[in-house]
Parts: C-alpha cells; sequence; structure tokens
C-alpha cells in the first residue's frame, strides 16, 4: 500500500436533476486530496457499476435526492457484488429518511450521510474504512 | 548480516509475488477481463513492481493500436470530442479505449476528474473503455504513467486509443511524443493570426479541429489558422525534423457534425505514420519512454540507501556555498556509477 490517493466515484442514479450537492462534495473531497471521478446526472445502476471498474475506484458514493433510493442503491450494490467488486465501499447521501437506513446497510451501503454531514465527516470516514489494496 | 540477509529473501519472496501477480493480472486481462485490466491500469498509475513486470511483456505485443492524443486550451471541447468520436468509431464496430488526464491539485494531491461526463451514453458498451488519470503532478499535459497506460490498452487488444491531454496552455507538448497522431482542438475566437505563428502547441498538431463549429466566428478562425500555417516551409531546416503540415478540420462535437470527416482524416493520417513518416514519430516515442525509466531510476538511486548520508553532506556543503552544485551532481552520479542500487538488482533479477 503506498501513499497513492483514494479514488472515489461520485455518482447520482435515477432521475432527479440536482447535483448541485454532488458537485459541492467533489470538489470538498478534491480538497482534502481524494481523487474524485464525476459521473454527471441520470445514471442508471449499469453505468456507476460499469464506471466503477474502469475506474478502480475504492469507494463508490451515491447521491439520491428523488426518493427512489429503497431501488436504486441495493440494485447498485448487488451490481458491484455480481461484478467482484464487493471490496469497494459504497455511502450514500442526500435525502434519505431514518427509518430506510438499516435497510440500506443490510444491502452492503456502508454509512449514510444525510444534511448537514460536512465534507470533513465524509473524508475522515473514507480514509477510515476504504480498502488497502494493492 | 543475518538481518541482510532476510532482508534480501523478503525483498526476492516479494518479487516472486509481484510477478505472479502481474502473470494473472495480464492472463486475465489479455482473455477479455475488464476488472483485471482495470486492476492492471491502478498498477501502472501507482508505478507498483507488479506493474514494472506487467509491462515488461505487455510492451512486447504492444504496437498495433492507433494512439490518437487530443490536446487543447479548456472548454474547447476535448471531452465531447472524444465522446463524438467514440460514437463514430463503435458506428464501425472498433473498440476503442479513452486515457482522460485531468490536472490534480498541486496543493493537496486531489483531483476533479471530470471528462467522462461527456462519454457515458457508451459507459456499458463492452467495446468502450474510459479510464480517468489525475496528473499527479507531472507537467506537460499527461501523467507520468499515461503512455505505459496506452500500451497496456493496446496489448489488450483496443484498435484506437484516445489519450486526452490535460487543458493545455500553449506549452505542454509531451503528447506529441506519446500519440501517433496529435489533435490540437481549438475553440473559435481563441485568437487572431499572432496567436498562430507562436511557437508550442501548434506546431506538434498533426490535426488541427476548430470545435463548436456552430459558433460564430468558426469558419474564420479557421480560415485564419489555415492562412498562417500555409508559410510553414516544408523543407526540414538545419538538423530540425521537417515541420508538419495539418489539417485545420472544423467540428460540432456536440451534435457531431463534422466528426465523420475527422474519423477519415486520422485513418489517413494512420496511413501515412506506418510508413516512413511515421518513423521519427515511433522513435521519438521509444525514446522519450526510455528517457522516463531512466529518469525514475536514477531518482530510485540517489534516494537509495547508500547514497542518502553522502548526498545529505553534500547538500550542506552546497547550502554552505563549499561546493558548487555542479560537483555534487558529479559526485553523487560517480556514486551511482560504481554501485548497483535496488533498481539495478530489479533489472538482473528478472
Amino acid at each position: 500500500m503506498t501513499d497513492r490517493p483514494l479514488k472515489v466515484l461520485i455518482a447520482k442514479p435515477g432521475l432527479d436533476g440536482h447535483d448541485r450537492g454532488a458537485k459541492v462534495l467533489a470538489r470538498g473531497l478534491r480538497d482534502e486530496g481524494f481523487e474524485v471521478v464525476y459521473t454527471g446526472l441520470r445514471q442508471t445502476p449499469d453505468m456507476i457499476v460499469t464506471a466503477a471498474l474502469q475506474e478502480d475506484v475504492d469507494v463508490v458514493g451515491l447521491s439520491i435526492l428523488s426518493g427512489a433510493h429503497m431501488t436504486l442503491v441495493p440494485r447498485i450494490c448487488a451490481l458491484l457484488r455480481e461484478r467482484g467488486m464487493d471490496d469497494v465501499l459504497v455511502t450514500a447521501g442526500g435525502i434519505i429518511p431514518d427509518d430506510d437506513v438499516p435497510a440500506l446497510k443490510e444491502g452492503g451501503v456502508a454509512a449514510v450521510f444525510g444534511p448537514g454531514t460536512t465534507i470533513a465527516q465524509v473524508a475522515d470516514f473514507l480514509r477510515a474504512n476504504a480498502r488497502s489494496r494493492d | 548480516m543475518t538481518e541482510t540477509r532476510a532482508i534480501a529473501l523478503d525483498g526476492a519472496a516479494d518479487a516472486a509475488a509481484a510477478a505472479a501477480r502481474a502473470d494473472e493480472l495480464c492472463d486475465a486481462a489479455l482473455a477479455g477481463d475488464r476488472r483485471a485490466l482495470a486492476r492492471l491500469l491502478t498498477a501502472v498509475e501507482n508505478r507498483t513492481p507488479v506493474a514494472e513486470v506487467a509491462l515488461r511483456r505487455l510492451y512486447r505485443i504492444a504496437g498495433h493500436a492507433q494512439l490518437i492524443g487530443i490536446t487543447g486550451p479548456p472548454g474547447a471541447g476535448k471531452s465531447t470530442l472524444v465522446a463524438a468520436l467514440i460514437a463514430e468509431l463503435r458506428r464501425a464496430g472498433r473498440p476503442v479505449a479513452v486515457v482522460a488526464v485531468d490536472p490534480s491539485s498541486p496543493i493537496t494531491g486531489g483531483a476533479v476528474l471530470g471528462d467522462r461526463v461527456r462519454m457515458q451514453a457508451y459507459a456499458t458498451d463492452d467495446g468502450v473503455f474510459i479510464r480517468s488519470m489525475a496528473s499527479r503532478g507531472h507537467s506537460g499535459g499527461l501523467s507520468s504513467a499515461t503512455s505505459a497506460a496506452a500500451a497496456v490498452f493496446d496489448a489488450a487488444g483496443f484498435d484506437v486509443v484516445l489519450i486526452e491531454t490535460v487543458g493545455t496552455g500553449q506549452s505542454e507538448v509531451e503528447v506529441a511524443a506519446t500519440a501517433d497522431t496529435t489533435v490540437v482542438v481549438e475553440a473559435p475566437e481563441m485568437g487572431d493570426e499572432i496567436q498562430a505563428i507562436k511557437a508550442g502547441l501548434l506546431e506538434v498538431a498533426d490535426l488541427i479541429v476548430v470545435n463548436k463549429g456552430d459558433r460564430p466566428g468558426a469558419h474564420r478562425t479557421a480560415g485564419q489558422l489555415l492562412a498562417m500555417l500555409s508559410d510553414t516551409p516544408r523543407e526540414a531546416r538545419s538538423g530540425h525534423p521537417a515541420p508538419k503540415h495539418p489539417d485545420v478540420l472544423v467540428t460540432t462535437a456536440a451534435t457531431g457534425d463534422g466528426v465523420a470527416e475527422l474519423l477519415a482524416a486520422l485513418d489517413r493520417h494512420r496511413s501515412a505514420v506506418h510508413g516512413t513518416v511515421g518513423e521519427t514519430t515511433r522513435l521519438a516515442r521509444a525514446e522519450a519512454q526510455i528517457w522516463s525509466v531512466l529518469s525514475d531510476r536514477l531518482h530510485e538511486r540517489a534516494r537509495s540507501i547508500e547514497a542518502a548520508p553522502i548526498a545529505a553532506a553534500l547538500l550542506r556543503s552546497v547550502a554552505a556555498h563549499e561546493l558548487d552544485p555542479y560537483a555534487a551532481a558529479d559526485q553523487l552520479l560517480e556514486l551511482m556509477a560504481g554501485r548497483g542500487g535496488p533498481a539495478a538488482e530489479a533489472g538482473e533479477r528478472s
């Protein structure tokens, strides 16, 4: 393990068109020393997982404000596992009700970051929990 | 003594493990395993021992792909043009890989890699592989691993490798030593004739594209470029390589206008490159690759344990003006020539 930067994919699955939060996070993580791949709006689970595979990221961060997280997030986690990427850390953020968090974690999400989370909190969590690998 | 031997044995075990891992990744990647290919690219980017073993194998089977460099100022439309080229290449059924470089922060080392946003229409196409890379402190428009990453894609059987540089200014010309064909992308109204006669980026172009062709002034910009470039001498002067005579094309990458013509021009250049014209490019690339490894090796060795205390003493002498930097550098070179560092051992092992 070298001291290379961690690589993070910030993705917006589904149909909501609000990516201000995702961009703020991408910029914030850049300033924390991460290499951040941003893929833009309206991504299907397959597009996100393929990007994660090709970019060989350590972390996939999903930003969802549409309310479709209970469909999209487990689908993405399952696809990642299916394609051999069960060592990739998955986090979610956006508008996600507390009641949904346990089910998402059950499905493979490591953390859910709601409104009010600071960039530093996210960065610290990623540094502490992302896989260390060759 | 015993400790030294233990470390040496450890080193040998590490080297064997790296070689085994490299073989495993290469076998899988060459058999079409995309995840193995991605892991290989990560190793190359992080310049691990696995990468070196893998690249020694892959360089020998590379050399068939067309390496196309896409460079130009930020916002000219490089990523959008790459996406348009992917579309055109896929229509012809040709597998295409992309290495897209964006700048790393000189302050934190972080980066936002945003080139993919324009290319996501092909995200799930099996014949397309897009890899973003941060420049990681390397100047010149690429990252230090870009050329090696292109070789990996080449060996893995991609017909075309598109290399997109960071947004460049006037003098980041490294891509020309990496690619077979260098495309410089300009936007309309980016400058007058004086810009076209300045030394630098335009001199390394095999093709110049004025993108955003639907904007006013696009054809005038192309005309100005063409007029100024038509004064380029035909013959090489006093031992310099012969000047290039790039065509100037107008595209609108966002709609695809002019992109088929661009691909046709690229294919024509490819045919030329496979003849004698490309010999200079290929030699220049080989030279750049060797120099890059040599410079890494020298740095490694200069930092090796044996040299370190002496280097520190030299540093102090130079800082105190007791010794000049030239003499210090010469002493270090003599020291390196005298003793084999870790890099020399690694070379002997394989």
